[in-house]
């Protein structure tokens, strides 16, 4: 028998099985969810595995990659995904360009979490001042435009690609930090907590071993949502010039190179966009089905 | 009621001078030198200094700041380093592209995600539900800048049906704010469909049923008036968002409004005009917010009574 807060902050008896045993279950059940995560796996294994599953270089321009008048080449036997505009291979460079989007989605969304995570147990556990400054600060944030306030920051900082992955985290922790807020507060404030302190439990003892188990299914969540949203932001980031610099490659980057030239060339706009929405996608539906895994509250709702 | 909006309309003040201090910090760590940039690579150092002088850009920066705010509240945001112009009158000229947009998206939000979440919330668990919640995630996956060009790419250059960009007439409007109400709508449909789920487990929903009233009646008349509550909030939030213009459609379709201007701002590191739109658009989250907070109580009765 457990016992755990869930999204949506409510209190819920676990079954027997145990929580874990659950969600799994429940997740295998959700083709999509499934779906999602098969193309999650592949993604990560096409960037792992780019040098082998190609034969050439992402910086490699050929010599016959270009036509004679000097365009770029359709797809065809040799470039599988034809040729971008100085003659290099477009499968190679999305291969590569996999592992950019895939690193910074992960490193981002990571740093934003930890963010979220520390500032929205702070103000929720410690409250007092700090806990209405940090609340107040993420009030200031929701109010900013968060696409101009990151293209403002990588313009300020000669984006590279950890850089971006900053960039990205210092505008997307906002949400985390409200949410882990929120349930820390009513967390805080059960009568299980209160017998905990009455019994004499240090702090570090009860927001390491009674409040933040508690955290896990939210962040889990939102480590899923985020890497969707942070995919999207670093791609649209790359397209406005602002993200990863050149030459390394970037789907939104990619796409950034070719905008003058994509009604003769729409496949250098086609593959490298449906590589963003796929990649998002996967993440959005494997993040969906587990936070109704995760929230039973949810599951008769959607299921 | 008056107290409650008293308290809020402060609040906004306080988080919009937290903005203006925000971006005025950002203004100071951009990577260029505004007063290099005015005077030119040749300007000589006596040049250089005088019009750092009349840009005020010598005094500390605690007086800087307060000279700013006081300019602010006398309407003042500057004047562009590039143009010449006021800021005010530059953001005043790209304002009403940059609503017509607003409309137009909000419009598309609308029409697609409202009937698209009915569908899917009455059709619960069935192939129509899966399917329609399976295309609008897909929708929030699309980056728009993507959307926005096949869409481009498929209806104005291989159809002809619209003109490839710019602005006048309303062929010039459809793409752009379909492109928007594509992303958006994906959101809306599910906040349709979630908060409409919710709606329809109700027990009036159920005694209207039990009094025989149509499934159409019951659900178009009697839950969508429920469901449709949370609709409200979440354009509000819209109508913040875009104020701060959308800079990716903006800048895929050439449309010549407030977000395109700020992009090209922060290109040549023109930072009274940086400055002036994120406030702008700090401004328009502030004001949508507030919007939905008054329109709700008209919206829903029952938070007349509280």
């Amino acid at each position: 028998m457990g016992f755990a807060y869930t999204y949506s902050g409510k209190p819920v008896i676990l079954s027997e099985k145990g929580f874990m045993a659950y969600a799994v279950n429940y997740f295998l059940k959700k083709k999509l969810a499934l779906a999602g995560m098969v193309i999650m796996l592949a993604f990560s294994f096409s960037a792992v595995f780019a040098p082998v599953l190609t034969p050439y270089e992402p910086d490699t321009q050929f010599f016959d990659g270009l036509t004679l008048e000097g365009s770029p080449l359709p797809p065809n036997a040799k470039f599988r995904l034809g040729t971008d505009l100085l003659g290099r291979d477009l499968l190679t460079r999305l291969l590569y360009g996999a592992r950019t989007s895939l690193v910074i989605g992960i490193v981002a969304n990571g740093i934003a979490l930890l963010i979220g995570a520390v500032f929205g147990i702070v103000a929720g556990y410690v409250r007092g001042a700090v806990g209405a400054f940090i609340m107040r600060f993420t009030d200031l944030m929701m109010a900013f435009p968060a696409l101009l306030l990151a293209i403002a920051l990588a313009a300020i900082f000669q984006p590279s690609l950890w850089i971006v992955a900053l960039v990205i985290a210092c505008v997307n922790w906002v949400q985390v930090a409200r949410v882990i807020y929120s349930q820390t507060l009513a967390l805080a404030d059960s009568e299980y907590i209160e017998a905990v302190r009455s019994i004499g439990a240090s702090w570090p003892r009860i927001l390491f071993v009674h409040i933040l188990p508690h955290l896990w299914p939210t962040l889990l969540v939102f480590g899923t949502l985020g890497i969707a949203t942070t995919v999207l932001l670093e791609a649209t980031l790359s397209f406005l010039g602002v993200g990863v610099r050149p030459p390394t490659p970037s789907w939104g980057g990619i796409i950034y190179e070719s905008q003058s030239y994509f009604l003769d060339a729409p496949w250098l706009v086609f593959f490298p966009g449906m590589a963003i929405m796929v990649l998002s996608l996967s993440f959005n539906l494997v993040g969906d089905a587990l936070r109704d895994a995760l929230d039973p509250m949810r599951r008769g709702r959607n299921g | 009621m008056t107290a409650i909006l008293l308290r809020r309309l402060m609040q906004s003040f306080l988080i919009l001078l937290g903005v203006t201090l925000i971006t005025f910090c950002l203004s100071f760590m951009m990577p260029a030198d505004p007063v290099r940039m005015i005077a030119g690579k040749s300007a000589t150092p006596e040049t250089v200094a005088s019009i750092r002088k009349e840009l005020g850009l010598d005094k500390p920066l605690a007086i800087q700041y307060i000279r700013y705010v006081t300019r602010l509240a006398h309407l003042d945001l500057g004047r562009s380093y590039k143009q010449k112009t006021q800021v005010s009158e530059l953001i005043k000229s790209r304002l009403p592209a940059t609503l017509l947009l607003m409309a137009g998206a909000i419009f598309f939000e609308i029409i697609i995600g409202i009937p698209a979440g009915i569908l899917a919330a009455t059709r619960r668990g069935k192939v129509w539900d899966n399917v329609i919640m399976t295309i609008s995630f897909a929708g929030v996956s699309m980056p728009q800048f993507v959307l926005g060009l096949l869409l481009l790419y498929v209806f104005a250059y291989l159809l002809g049906w619209f003109p490839l960009g710019g602005y006048g007439t309303w062929q010039h409007l459809f793409l752009p704010a379909l492109t928007l109400g594509i992303s958006g709508g994906g959101w809306y449909s599910r906040m349709v469909r979630s908060s409409m789920v919710d709606v329809l487990c109700r027990d009036y929903i159920r005694t209207a049923r039990a009094k025989g009233l149509s499934e159409f009646k019951t659900v178009m008349v009697h839950a969508l008036r429920n469901a449709i509550l949370p609709i409200i909030a979440m354009i509000g939030l819209d109508v913040g968002i875009f104020m701060a213009g959308a800079v990716v459609v903006e800048s895929v379709f050439g449309w010549p409004g407030i977000g395109q201007m700020a992009w090209q701002a922060i290109q040549m590191v023109d930072i009274p005009v940086i400055m002036g739109v994120t406030l702008v658009a700090a401004i328009g989250i502030i004001v949508g917010n507030l919007l939905a907070d008054l329109i709700m109580p008209f919206a829903d009765p029952k938070m007349r009574v509280e």
